[in-house]
């Protein structure tokens, strides 16, 4: 236990290398004293005698001489009591705010174990933003892991913070519930704006943060969503909480994990990203959840930005892979000054489909929701052909599309950051624009969903054209 | 514990660990690691060090802790209470896993995969002095209200039978047969172990000829797959493959259904769990659960388990194909598995190919997809295995090394389209890109099954499609205003087809599974619309006309409204549109005459 190890092998990058190590686990947790200093690090890789360490806080001011490492024969836990709630802690769990340690009532491995699939509950309970795009069009679901999709310079982190404040469970009460925030390599003042945020709508206390900030080590960024999951976990399964967890931004934990692996001189996929990129993001989202025979949820809204606004990129791309849908920003979108700018057609919530509809939502929630879609979708090809051949030229029912294009984004879409539409009043919006269409259109909408719902809106439509 | 079947842990590194001090282990020989013995396999032997994957977690363990060898390959244990049930990627039962070890898996479970203690009723095939073979069957168990389990000889035993049990109930490992084999004697029970990665034996290959009839009409009509076949079915994220793995799994004629779950979500596997049970097989009127076995090694699990857990379904299935059962395996996905040999082969520090994959990615790809096939078994019945691998590319994009590589090794190719998803058209099957080499090789069936017409409507379907795909080029450009009306009804049609027919509603009870008898009047219905439209637009009726009508509405909406085994609403529908279109014709006419006037 108490052996010292003088000194290192090799320092590369955010690793360092041992010699002549003698039992040391793999993942084990050590401690460096540097100088007066104490760094945490993690075994990664053993060979021998020679272990490879991540060392959390950086390697800057080590070198080859003036280390003493000690083994500590456990992996990297984290502290956990329900007096977390409302604390602030850097990225591996350890406090931050000045409001002194935290009294553990447990300590936990941050690796978490996956969750036997025959002991999941399979999410349907429809959580209600208050957003007509979310609720009407991706729907979030309680324990469903839904990222956002955003870019650099697009309000992303407004509309967290509107989902976080307006999230409602229909029916119940909300008093069960906590939001665990997870920054990765964000810089000062997003930390900053999420917590004001927080504590204007008055829920600081139910809030527990883990701060890894921009000018933080990489190593650390590794821990940080998994230390974030791993309270979560605490939370939800031990506590019955109803756990919101947001983690932003993915794409600088990629970098991080891609820097790590570039260092130890990993052989890289796409992008430089390492082979097992989509592995690693699993085991983080696949952390969102809910038990069979226990209360508590964890729902996941995972932040990252698309490196030039490229969807295709490894870090989406591999998300999408694995979570329950995405709810995408569009910069065009923005541009326009329409809040929140999501944009429609590649945005989808899979979990949707169990939790609206009757007893859910409403009856035509389904129905409207592909009509909406399918005929946005159509308004796209008539502005590529409105932008070929002139809007004038289009034919009366292509110029009723872009009429409907226009009002489904600047109505449907748009909404100010602190209005709260209930699901009647986004539905019902939902007609209103489907009204500036004719009825024939609509053919993803049953007949009598469309007799007790559908009104023209337009008021010359009809009779004057008939041909007989 | 005997000295040289032991060694010990020199390397960890992840999933990967190096063993030395014992120069003996054999590729591929499963070892038990560490203290907490671990499921491995060695993986390369080098002159002083062994390289073993180990299919849990590696977190903790230590330099110095042993590593045992068993002497036998990764296997799987053949038996009856292998349907019904959800396994790991290496066969051990979840549920088993659950009572102990809670609702998180924990590593070091050491749990049989079948049942020994539980008794099965047991009807002997033979009987004292017959011969029997390997794959004779010599029982039948009732392994689920659906599947009647015969019990085989394994492939390594022939003789004369000397004593044989009684009927009645029997555990797994009681011998239910003696067999005089050679000079010795052996005893037969209802278990077999199977090495996975080892084809099971078969007499012939015989050719395909029939489909696995899916009930999903962009599958049976236009890109079937027959059974024995190998079907990929390529998408970027959110573009459907699962949704249609599961729409296979639950309605395509297979006897028996093997799901796993590769490398994807717990949610999805939680979702079969939940649904299937539920749902009810319309040819027998029990819950598909009882056809079903599912293989669950999601995402998050480890990824060495994620590479063997395709191994264990095919083997699974060629267990009940050897019975004669057509077995259909579904795999999704297949690309997790491709990923999970790149970061064991990126470990091992092996040369990649392209994109970081292992330069033998396509000969392990070829191996798996060639264990598909419709054969004569040992013992004379038929069987077959269709292997539906669902390939999910990075970016969405086709030219990708899985993609590309799986494609020469199947011969119907389902092309997901995140265009087609993006506008909610599902199943998002591109009708241009997907193509089915099957449809040949069925045509007898189809011939035999429909009136024999099947083939020629099937082509003017995808006709129109062509043409209208082509006509969309210059609408694009120029709107569709100015296209002559054929051209216009050409689009109109088109549209017909792809609301109408293409597209199918997965959670509509009438529209999750259409017979291909319903398929056929569908066609016909779509096609005599054409027939008659074509006409009126010859003798200049606008198209708009005829659109006013809500005929072709009704014509969408047919697949809804009509019923899926009586088939005669179909014959009122044509009659109406015969009434409709003629009625628009005399209409016409009498315009025309009063204009002249
Ligand atoms: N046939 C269908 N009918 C109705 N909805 C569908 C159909 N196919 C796909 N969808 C919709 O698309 C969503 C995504 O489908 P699915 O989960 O099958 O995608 P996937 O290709 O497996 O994606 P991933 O690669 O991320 O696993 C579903 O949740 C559902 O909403
Ligand atoms: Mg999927």
């Amino acid at each position: 236990m108490s052996v010292e190890y003088i000194g290192l092998k090799e320092i590369s990058g955010p690793l360092v290398i041992l010699e002549g190590v003698k039992d040391a686990s793999s993942e084990e947790m050590v401690e460096i004293q540097v100088e007066g200093e104490k760094r945490l690090g993690r075994i990664i890789e053993i060979r021998g005698g020679l272990c490879v360490v991540q060392v959390f806080e950086g390697t800057d001011g080590l070198s080859l001489t003036n280390t003493r490492t000690r083994l500590t024969g456990r992996p990297l836990e984290i502290p956990l009591s329900l007096e977390i709630l409302g604390r602030t802690l850097n990225g591996i769990g350890q406090p931050i705010d000045g409001f002194g340690g935290i009294f553990p009532e447990r300590r936990r491995d941050v690796n978490g174990h996956a969750i036997n699939p025959v002991a999941r509950r399979y999410p349907r309970n429809y959580i209600q933003t208050g957003i007509s795009s979310i609720d009407g069009l991706t729907t979030l679901i309680r324990g469903q892991k839904l990222p956002i999709f955003s870019g650099s310079g697009i309000p992303h982190n407004q509309l967290a913070v509107q989902i976080v404040r307006q999230a409602k469970i229909s029916g119940e009460e909300n008093q069960n519930f906590a939001v665990v925030f997870a920054a990765m390599g964000v810089k000062h003042d997003v930390a900053e704006f999420f917590k004001t945020s927080f504590r204007r709508s008055g829920v600081l206390d139910r809030v527990l943060m883990f701060l890894n900030l921009a000018n933080d080590p990489v190593v650390e960024r590794i821990v940080t969503p998994r230390a974030a999951l791993t309270a979560a976990e605490y939370l939800a399964f031990e506590h019955h909480m109803h756990v919101l967890v947001i983690l932003t931004d993915m794409t600088s934990y990629a970098e991080a994990l891609r820097e790590i692996s570039s260092s130890k001189g990993e052989i890289p996929s796409r992008k430089g990203y390492p082979g097992y990129l989509y592995s690693d993001l699993a085991s983080i989202y696949e952390r969102a959840g809910m038990l069979d025979d226990r209360e508590g949820s964890i729902t996941q809204i995972p932040i990252l930005t698309m490196p030039n606004d490229d969807i295709t990129h490894p870090v989406p791309d591999l998300t999408g892979y694995i979570t329950e849908g995405q709810v995408v920003l569009e910069r065009t979108l923005s541009q326009k000054g329409i809040y929140p700018p999501v944009s429609v057609l590649p945005s989808l919530s899979r979990l949707m489909k169990d939790g609206i509809g009757e007893g859910y939502t409403r009856e035509d929630h389904p129905q409207v929701a592909n009509q909406l879609f399918s005929s946005y979708a159509r308004v796209q090809e008539v502005r590529a052909l409105a932008s070929v051949i002139g809007e004038d030229e289009l034919s009366d029912l292509d110029k009723q599309y872009m009429e409907f294009g226009q009002s489904f984004e600047s109505e449907f879409l748009q909404q100010s950051i602190d209005e709260e539409r209930d699901i009647e009043h986004t539905l019902d919006l939902g007609w209103m624009l489907l009204g500036l269409l004719p009825r024939e259109e609509l053919d993803r909408v049953s007949d009598d969903i469309l007799n007790k719902y559908y009104h023209d809106n337009d008021s010359e439509g009809g009779g004057l054209q008939s041909w007989t | 514990m005997i000295k040289n079947t032991q060694g010990m842990i020199y390397g960890i590194n992840g999933p990967v660990i190096r063993v030395r001090g014992n120069n003996r282990l054999k590729m591929l020989e499963m070892v038990l690691v560490g203290d907490e013995k671990l499921i491995g396999e060695v993986i390369r032997v080098d002159r002083d060090e062994a390289i073993v994957q180990v299919y849990e977690s590696t977190a903790g363990l230590k330099p110095g802790e042993p590593v045992i060898s068993t002497g036998k390959p990764l296997s799987v244990m053949l038996g009856p209470g292998i349907i019904g049930n959800i396994f790991d990627g290496i066969q051990r039962p979840l549920v088993k896993i659950r009572e102990k070890s809670g609702e998180f898996i924990r590593r070091g479970m050491s749990v049989t995969q079948l049942e020994l203690d539980r008794k099965w009723p047991v009807k002997m095939l033979v009987k004292a002095g017959d011969r029997v073979e390997p794959g004779t069957k010599i029982a039948e168990v009732q392994e689920t209200e659906v599947v009647k389990h015969f019990v085989l000889v394994p492939p390594d035993i022939r003789g004369e039978v000397i004593d044989v049990a009684k009927d009645g109930e029997y555990t797994l490992c009681q011998p239910i047969l003696k067999i005089q084999c050679g000079p010795s004697e052996k005893e037969v029970t209802m278990v077999q172990e199977w090495p996975v990665r080892k084809p099971r034996p078969y007499r012939s290959r015989l050719e395909l000829n029939k489909p696995l009839v899916t009930g999903q009409r962009v599958i049976d009509t236009l890109f079937p797959i027959a059974k024995g076949g190998a079907a990929a079915i390529p998408g970027g994220f959110g573009t459907g493959k699962t949704m249609t793995q599961h729409q296979l799994a639950k309605w395509s004629n297979a006897d028996i259904i093997v799901y796993v779950g590769c490398g994807e979500r717990g949610n999805e596997i939680t979702e079969v769990l939940e649904d299937f049970p539920k749902l009810i097989d319309p040819r027998n009127n029990q819950s598909l659960m009882k056809r079903t076995v599912l293989i669950a090694n999601t995402s998050n699990m480890p990824v060495a388990a994620r590479e063997a857990s395709i191994y264990t379904g095919i083997t699974l299935a060629e267990f009940y194909r050897d019975m004669g059962y057509d077995v259909a395996v579904m795999a999704d996905s297949t690309s997790r598995w491709a990923e999970a040999l790149r970061e064991i082969s990126g470990r091992l520090e092996e040369m990649p190919a392209e994109e970081g994959f292992p330069a033998y990615l396509p000969s392990r790809l070829s191996e798996f997809y060639e264990r598909a096939g419709m054969v004569e078994n040992l013992n004379d019945t038929k069987g077959s295995i269709s292997i539906i691998g669902a390939v999910s590319p990075q970016g969405g994009d086709f030219s990708e090394p899985v993609t590309q590589n799986t494609k020469r090794f199947i011969r119907c190719f389902w092309a997901l389209d995140k265009q087609l998803a993006y506008t909610r058209h599902y199943p998002a099957i591109n009708w241009a890109s997907s193509y089915s080499e099957y449809f040949e090789d069925c045509q007898d069936w189809y011939r035999e099954k429909t009136d024999g017409t099947f083939s020629t409507k099937r082509a003017e379907l995808l006709r129109i499609l062509q043409e209208e795909s082509k006509l969309l080029e210059i609408v694009k450009l120029i709107g569709s205003d100015i296209l002559p009306d054929e051209q216009k009804l050409v689009l109109e049609i088109a549209k017909v087809i792809r609301l109408g027919f293409l597209q199918q509603n997965a959670y509509h009870e009438n529209d999750t599974y259409v017979p291909v008898m319903k398929q056929l009047k569908m066609m016909e219905t779509i096609l005599e619309l054409y027939a008659g439209a074509k006409r009126l637009v010859q003798r200049s009726i606008p198209v708009s006309v005829i659109r006013k009508t809500g005929i072709l509405d009704e014509v969408i909406r047919m697949k809804y409204t009509l019923d899926n085994e009586h088939l005669s609403g179909f014959d009122r529908l044509v009659d109406k549109i015969h009434e409709t279109l003629d009625q628009i014709g005399r209409d016409y006419q009498v315009r025309e005459r009063k204009g002249l006037e």
